[in-house]
């Protein structure tokens, strides 16, 4: 089936061609039907990367080692679920994924505007179908996910431990996703540039495919901080890693133009604010893309020069230089329809919001791209990590949460004294208060900076919670429904508003998490015996035992502990450290199961005060001598049973070298259980960190306001407004409604 | 097996992407766009006015500002209201658009 | 004050605003920032007091722990030369012989052959693509 894949990339290059083409023919010559067809090719990329996409999973799930990338990335041993989602390990699978996603969300778009932004359109369907083409010839030539070898071996190499692990499957495909999706607003402005068609209809047509861009990459960093956190030995969910900080850039891009597009909607301003913004957002998750597969940058996603660099540079040139000129061309019709009356309004926190946005993103890309800068100018690569980010990015943040509290409850216009009174009262005490009761209690005057943002974050959430109250009187006041109801009723018929609120709320429990974890962390390095204890932030945590498990898979090494606070038991953590086989023939036959790849298995107890985290790391070195007397033993044995079962019938033979096998396997176990038997002092990391679970606490509540802003309003709720707003009398006469046919 | 995958595929895609094509010179209801257009932006502009409303009566909108504002909204919704009716009278009388198939 | 006045004042104090940013983050980067250096450039330039960042791979056979010590050697990729490094701290997961490394060392005034590792700044590249590698620097 691989000649297959491979022609139908083929096809899929050839069908985004003629996409290009139907498209702009059909719309310069004003021939709808080649416009149609234009449309039908994006439907047809989908089905056909489609079913490559299915000869792939097909090839992962019965192990056919004769394709290169199920013999790189899998194994007759790797669960099906991980076979599954093991084509976007691979480079080719994920460029693969890439256009498939992209094929897909290209259709959706171009299905729902079939009839509307009828000279758009066509442009964006040239643009998507750009983007199509361009990584399916990367596909097809470069890294191509149907290679085959003529020799296939009989196992894979299977997936890297460290992926095994649930949420590092869905990581890729929701960042993939929330890239894939932000091509859509881009392709549209593009059209809308060059169309020259700059009102709020490219808005209104993308505004859902901006929001589902920015939930999917939202919700895959988090997912990428969680599993750093739970699964890798160092205790922390974000390093400001080049390809962490890739994939956030074109996430504050897109939150920017998610608000600023509102402003545009309701008074005209801020187009080229807008324009640049989606522009920004969709070169960005290329230039996202490009940074995990090039290796230009050290990072511990670096996977390798390849040579993918080259045409993802020109890419980005090409989508710079246009998005620039386009936007010089139109820079008239850009103009703003009103002007900012005062800086306390609405639309002037709006502005500053996606100014200190923009500032964030130009910090974070300096910064990442720092040593390539320093490279071109002084010859030296010169690195600046996260120490350089920290004195930029916290004071820009506490702005970002206090405009996040101002945003929802300023007026419009300008801001009277009544008006100020009426809306922040209550919110700004609620902040003031919070402040105030930490000092008072204490333990946080050395930290003035989380001391801020827990006091700016509860500003926020009092300003939500009023917005809600106020909209539940308001609505009750007309209807007379019971507070429940007429808040499911007022947030169903207000998502947008409301579901951006209830994400601010989310916001703000997050950046509180992440104050808190990072400013009041407690961490130590300590060495144990069975029986010793130490004690962090006032827990005693006591090395109760040492624990080995033996399995084919691995040899894991690690420890129970108790904790207790005050004399009272709090909790047990197991952690261990899991040793895999290496395939390094210059390990012997015993050794090479004590030295291979190792993956710590976090201890961790969540709660939602504080996080008792710990990892350990046990030196091997006293079982040392014991492994290399049986690599010696077993080497000589396997000499001499392998040369005498060439004079033995293949039976006897098979019989022989599995005794051995076996014998070594009880060696193996036997050695290694001297870890319980005869323990030697271990190293752990504990380390304990408060409100961590609000983080994750956090997301999912804007995981909930964000689907509440997406999901489609239903029909009947649309009839009644229509009903109910022209009844009210307006100076001109209103003709009676009628309800569509 | 593979040649047959490979030909189906073919033919259901020049199958799809060439219909708009064999078809006769569609006089596209010219309308449609328009009708989808003019639809789109009635439940934008009564959106708008829902919106003022909350905003005004959650205190950010002076009363003032909120006149003005929801007269101006509503003009604008009955100017969409008659391109509408209009639209659909078009639709009504004018003649089915020549199908090819 | 008429509305072109306005704008022009807002525009400057924004403009300003942006430069001061540009220049802070300017300063910061060139100030804060440590020359990336492979084992060969570190031999030769190396200023004592001064840290470093050493890329390279683990010589292999290099590698030996005590306790909370761990000793190797890191390669330059380029040229037969290597460096040693003394380093406590957390270890990433991958980290390995022939592995690529990255990690911040100075250079001891005392005894001038072994660099120190500055602790917890070891990272270590996993070698083949898209096999996610394990640890990173501390924030």
């Amino acid at each position: 089936m691989a000649p297959v894949g491979r022609t139908l990339l083929i096809l899929a290059l050839l069908i985004a061609g003629y996409g290009i083409f139907a498209s702009l023919y059909g719309v310069r010559t004003g021939r709808r039907e080649w416009v149609d067809s234009g449309r039908r090719a994006v439907y047809s990329l989908a089905g056909v990367t489609t079913v490559a996409w299915v000869i792939l999973e097909a090839a992962f799930l019965r192990s056919d080692f004769s394709f290169n990338v199920v013999a790189a990335h899998s194994s007759t041993t790797t669960p099906t679920f991980y076979k599954l989602a093991a084509p976007w390990s691979s480079q080719e699978g994920s460029l693969l994924l890439w256009v498939w996603l992209m094929s897909l969300w290209s259709s959706l778009i171009l299905f729902l505007t079939r009839h509307r932004v009828r000279e758009i359109a066509p442009y964006a369907t040239a643009v998507l179908l750009g983007f199509g083409a361009f990584f399916t010839s990367l596909a097809a030539f470069f890294a191509n996910p149907f290679a085959t070898s003529a020799n296939p071996p009989s196992e894979g190499a299977g997936l890297d431990p460290l992926l095994l692990h649930p949420s590092m499957m869905i990581h890729p495909p929701m960042l993939y996703s929330g890239y894939t999706l932000m091509t859509v607003p881009f392709a549209f402005a593009v059209g809308a540039l060059i169309t020259g068609r700059l009102g709020s209809e490219w808005l209104s047509v993308t505004r859902r495919f901006a929001l589902a861009g920015w939930l999917f990459l939202g919700v895959g960093i988090v997912l990428g901080a969680r599993w750093s956190y739970t699964e890798l030995g160092w205790g922390g969910y974000w390093a400001w890693d080049p390809v962490e900080n890739a994939a956030l850039m074109p996430w504050l891009c897109i939150t920017a133009f998610i608000h600023s597009m509102m402003i545009q909607e309701k008074r005209g301003m801020l187009k080229v604010w807008n324009v640049s913004l989606v522009l920004a957002s969709g070169t960005l998750a290329i230039l996202g893309t490009f940074l995990v597969r090039s290796g230009i940058l050290d990072s511990i996603h670096a996977f390798g020069a390849s040579t993918l660099g080259v045409p993802f540079v020109i890419l980005l040139a090409v989508m710079i230089s246009g998005g620039i000129g386009l936007v010089l061309w139109r820079r008239e019709q850009l103009r703003s329809d009103a002007q900012i009356d005062s800086l306390l309004s609405r639309e002037a926190a709006f502005l500053f919001q996606n100014l200190v946005l923009v500032a964030m993103v130009f910090v974070i890309f300096w910064v990442t791209f720092f040593p390539l800068i320093s490279q071109a100018i002084t010859g030296t690569k010169v690195s600046v990590g996260p120490p350089a980010f920290r004195p930029f990015i916290v004071p820009l943040a506490l702005v970002l949460v206090a405009l996040a509290g101002i945003g929802p409850i300023i007026a419009w216009r300008r801001v009277t004294a009544a008006n100020l009174r009426r809306n922040f009262l209550i919110p700004v005490l609620a902040g003031i208060s919070c402040t105030v009761i930490l000092i008072a209690v204490g333990g946080v005057d050395d930290r003035p900076f989380a001391l801020a943002m827990f006091g700016l974050g509860t500003f926020v959430l009092a300003s939500v919670a009023q917005e809600l109250w106020r909209g539940v009187g308001a609505r009750r006041a007309m209807t007379h429904e019971l507070p429940p109801v007429a808040l499911v009723s007022l947030v169903r018929r207000n998502r947008r508003r409301y579901g951006g609120y209830v994400v601010h709320a989310g916001i703000a429990l997050l950046l509180i998490g992440v104050a808190a974890s990072s400013s009041f962390q407690h961490s130590r390095n300590v060495t144990l015996m069975p029986g010793q204890s130490t004690s962090v932030d006032g827990y005693k945590i006591a090395y109760v035992r040492p624990t080995v498990a033996a399995t084919s898979q691995k040899l894991s090494f690690g420890a129970v502990l108790r904790v207790s606070k005050g004399g009272h038991p709090v909790t047990t953590l197991r952690t261990t450290r899991g040793f895999y086989p290496s395939q390094d023939p210059t390990q012997g036959p015993i050794g090479r199961f004590f030295n291979g790849e190792a993956d710590s298995n976090v201890g961790l107890r969540a709660g939602l005060t504080r996080d008792i985290w710990t990892v350990v790391n046990p030196d091997l070195t006293p079982l040392q001598s014991r492994i290399s007397q049986g690599d010696a033993l077993f080497t000589a044995a396997i000499k001499k049973t392998e040369s005498a079962s060439l004079h033995l019938p293949p039976a006897s033979a098979q019989t022989a070298m599995s005794q051995l096998w076996q014998l070594r396997d009880e060696a193996i176990v036997g050695i290694a259980s001297r870890y319980v038997t005869h323990p030697w002092p271990i190293n752990f990391l504990f380390i304990v960190d408060p409100l961590v679970t609000w983080i994750w606490l956090g997301t999912l509540v804007v995981i909930l306001g964000g689907l509440i802003a997406l999901w489609p309003v239903p029909r009947l709720v649309r009839r009644r407004a229509k009903a109910a707003a022209p009844a009210r009398t307006a100076p001109a006469p209103v003709a009676p409604v009628r309800e569509p046919a | 097996m593979d040649v047959v995958v490979v030909v189906v595929v073919l033919f259901v895609v020049v199958l799809v992407i060439s219909a708009p094509l064999r078809r006769a010179r569609q006089t596209d209801a010219a309308w449609t766009g328009e009708l989808a257009e003019l639809e789109a932006a009635r439940e934008a502009k009564y959106r708008e006015i829902r919106d003022a409303e909350l905003d005004h009566r959650t205190g950010k909108l002076s009363d003032a500002d909120y006149e003005a504002l929801d007269s101006v909204l509503r003009a604008e919704a009955v100017v969409i209201l008659r391109q509408l009716d209009d639209v659909k009278e078009r639709a009504a009388t004018a003649p089915a658009p020549a199908s090819g198939r | 004050m008429d509305p072109s006045r306005k704008r022009a004042i807002r525009l400057t104090v924004a403009l300003t605003a942006a430069l001061i940013l540009a220049t802070a983050l300017i300063y910061t980067s060139f100030t804060a920032g440590r020359d990336e250096l492979t084992a060969g450039q570190l031999l030769t330039r190396a200023q004592p007091g001064r840290s470093y960042l050493l890329a390279g791979t683990v010589l292999t056979g290099s590698v030996s722990r005590q306790g909370d010590v761990l000793d190797f050697r890191v390669r330059d990729p380029k040229r037969n030369v290597s460096v040693p490094v003394r380093y406590t701290g957390i270890v990433p997961d991958p980290f390995a012989a022939g592995r690529g490394v990255v990690v911040t060392v100075e250079e001891p005034r005392v005894d001038a052959s072994t660099f120190i590792g500055e602790q917890n700044s070891l990272t270590t590249k996993c070698p083949s693509k898209y096999q996610a590698a394990a640890g990173a620097s501390a924030t």
